[in-house]
């Protein structure tokens, strides 16, 4: 008798032991996994490849209000999760002492398919790019230098960088491609539209259906599936806005460049509002409209663009419907993606 | 997207021609083997004037009564060419120069060189655009964008290096909102890297047979002293007004200025 509970005690020990085992075992960290439906990235993922260790500490420097001059901005605070990290409600983005920027945020999403980052393109690596709102005077208006000196100076990022990169020195280089490790996981695949696409047992409403034929007709050219952008730079003749804004020529200088920007990607348009690179529109419907009968012709109009989009009423509920199934709820609640306690 | 990828194509095949182009000139050391420090001292003028931030007073071309605040610029790619034609390419990575007025130690690049006697001089004025579109880990010292935006000679919103600033005042140009009479002088631009734009990386050869070669040997610094009297920015092949261009930063104007600036540099002497 006496034998045979200590042999029930063993196993149920051995049991024990080897559930606390998978227990102590943190989860596994798959890195980088480009969705089934979308080409092959862009970035060069070999150059920097995605760690947990460099993921999380990407994530903490996004969330990091002492990048900014006074420590009160950080990158989350204009491109907020729960808008697909963009700044909801705000055409313009006002930064440090809520001084305004001319321009509406991007969402951080998919950048791993980016070729360049900002509305003009003017930034070709995403390691480079996150210099650009540390150093603007109306953003963060830091130096690199400062935010290096603050993270040195508190005692956790030494180590963290150590994790990342094997020794606690904190550079510039190693800041932004932690950046980038954390900005190219930011992935949003898992709309409506991905799961009719990959097969996961979805299917399109009626609407939805006549929507994307209504897309692939009028859309497709520039919102190019599945990414929903051919990040081409495009004039789509809203015209100049207030600040004569000339986009993707202040990069290029070539004449046949102004006012064109970055086509954006349409997936999450239901959390992005407003649109267009100033945010002059804040609701989709000012949008199909524009298209419809407001474009306006310029020497570098879109030939794509030249009489508007033939879309009647129908076509635009239809597309309506069609647009909401590339919002994405798994992405803008995905706590990966959030600011950790 | 073609376009890119042709304008990268020709990136890659220029890096590789120009790569094997260097290694075929680049000799071996003469003379055993042995290296030595060469100097180059960049020594900024203003016209018949020694250049004295903020208190000295300078008139260009244009009759324009200026003082300057602040100066520098990028020198990188040194080359060297021997009394028998041969071409000594200072490694790039050693060859990366901030040049400040203001900073007396930062006005001589100093590289290795093989001993022996050099009879011309070749440099590039700004940043190569391979170095601007390199991997961010290899942008180091003076090119690190944390050294180099302190010192401001980095666009981030337009990815590459300033590769020449200049800012002062003349009263010639219009006050701006605050009162002051500054002119803005910030030159880059490394040809683009999507999409082809203009193309200040400058290339500056001098012959250094009238000045006094340098005679690079073991033990000793050779210092080739150049002058470099910035009233040539503001004249040349384009006579530039500070009261028209107060401000000239990334634009085709640029091009033309940059193109007076390749002639600020003489060959005054040797110090052996």
């Amino acid at each position: 008798m006496y034998r045979k509970h200590l042999i029930v005690l063993l196993c149920v020990n051995i049991i024990l032991f080897a559930c606390s085992r998978k227990n102590d075992t943190a989860p596994l960290f798959a890195g980088f996994q480009p969705p089934a439906n979308f080409p092959a990235p862009v970035y060069d993922l070999a150059k920097n490849p995605v760690t947990r260790e460099g993921f999380e500490l990407g994530r903490k420097l996004f969330y990091e209000p002492r990048m900014s001059r006074n420590n009160t901005i950080s990158c989350g605070d204009c491109h907020l999760q729960t808008s697909a990290f963009t700044h909801h409600g705000h055409d313009v983005s006002h930064g440090i002492d809520d001084r305004l920027g001319s321009r509406n945020a991007p969402p951080i999403m998919n950048l791993a398919w980016h070729p360049a980052f900002m509305l003009d393109g003017g930034i070709f690596d995403l390691d480079l790019q996150p210099i650009a709102p540390i150093m603007n005077p109306v953003e963060m208006d830091e130096t690199m230098e400062n935010v290096l000196q603050k993270l040195r100076g508190i005692p956790t990022y030494p180590e963290l960088f150590r994790k990342a990169f094997g020794t606690p020195e904190i550079t510039t280089a190693r800041l932004t491609k932690a950046m980038s490790q954390f900005m190219v996981m930011v992935v949003s695949s898992n709309s409506k539209y991905d799961r009719v696409m990959r097969g996961e047992g979805m299917q399109f409403t009626a609407a939805e259906s006549a929507g994307y034929k209504v897309f692939q007709q009028q859309c497709n050219s520039c919102h190019k599936e599945p990414l929903f952008s051919d990040f081409s730079y495009r004039n789509n003749g809203i015209g100049a806005g207030p600040n004569n804004d000339l986009g993707r020529y202040d990069i290029t200088l070539n004449a046949g460049d102004k006012y064109k920007f970055k086509v954006p990607s349409l997936r999450n348009l239901g959390f992005t509002a407003p649109y267009m690179h100033d945010g002059r529109f804040y609701a989709l419907a000012g949008v199909l409209d524009h298209y419809t009968h407001e474009v306006q012709d310029m020497p570098t109009l879109d030939p794509l663009l030249k009489n508007g989009l033939p879309l009647s009423a129908t076509d635009k509920e239809y597309l309506l419907a069609f647009l909401q199934t590339l919002n994405d709820t798994t992405f803008i609640n995905d706590r990966r993606f959030s600011e950790q306690p | 997207m073609n376009i890119k990828f042709v304008f990268i194509y020709i990136l890659v095949i220029s890096a590789i021609v120009l790569q094997s182009c260097s290694r075929k000139d680049e000799v071996a050391p003469a003379g055993g083997g042995e290296m030595s420090t060469l100097s180059v001292q960049f020594d900024n003028i203003v016209g018949a004037k020694k250049l004295q931030l903020n208190t000295g007073t300078y008139v260009n071309a244009s009759g324009e009564t200026f003082k300057i605040s602040l100066l520098q610029y990028y020198i990188s790619n040194i080359q060297l060419k021997d009394a028998a034609g041969k071409t000594f390419v200072v490694p790039q990575d050693s060859s990366y120069f901030l040049i400040k007025e203001g900073n007396g130690p930062s006005q001589f690049a100093k590289v290795r060189v093989p001993t022996g006697d050099y009879y011309t001089l070749s440099f590039v004025l700004g940043v190569d655009s391979l170095r601007n579109t390199m991997d961010i880990s290899k942008r180091t010292g003076v090119l690190d964008p944390a050294t180099g935006m302190d010192n401001g000679m980095y666009w981030s919103w337009n990815s590459g290096y300033i590769f020449f600033k200049m800012e002062g005042t003349a009263d010639a140009v219009p006050a701006d909102p605050s009162g002051q009479h500054k002119f803005r002088y910030h030159i880059g631009g490394f040809g683009g890297y999507s999409a082809p734009t203009i193309n200040n990386v400058k290339t500056i050869t001098i012959d250094l047979r009238n000045g006094g070669i340098p005679k690079v040997r073991v033990g000793r610094e050779a210092n080739v002293h150049l002058m470099v009297d910035v009233l040539k920015v503001f004249d040349g092949s384009t006579r530039v007004s500070l009261a028209k261009n107060s401000s000239v930063m990334f634009s085709d104007f640029s091009t033309l200025v940059a193109n007076n600036y390749i002639n600020m540099f003489f060959h005054d002497h040797t110090e052996n």
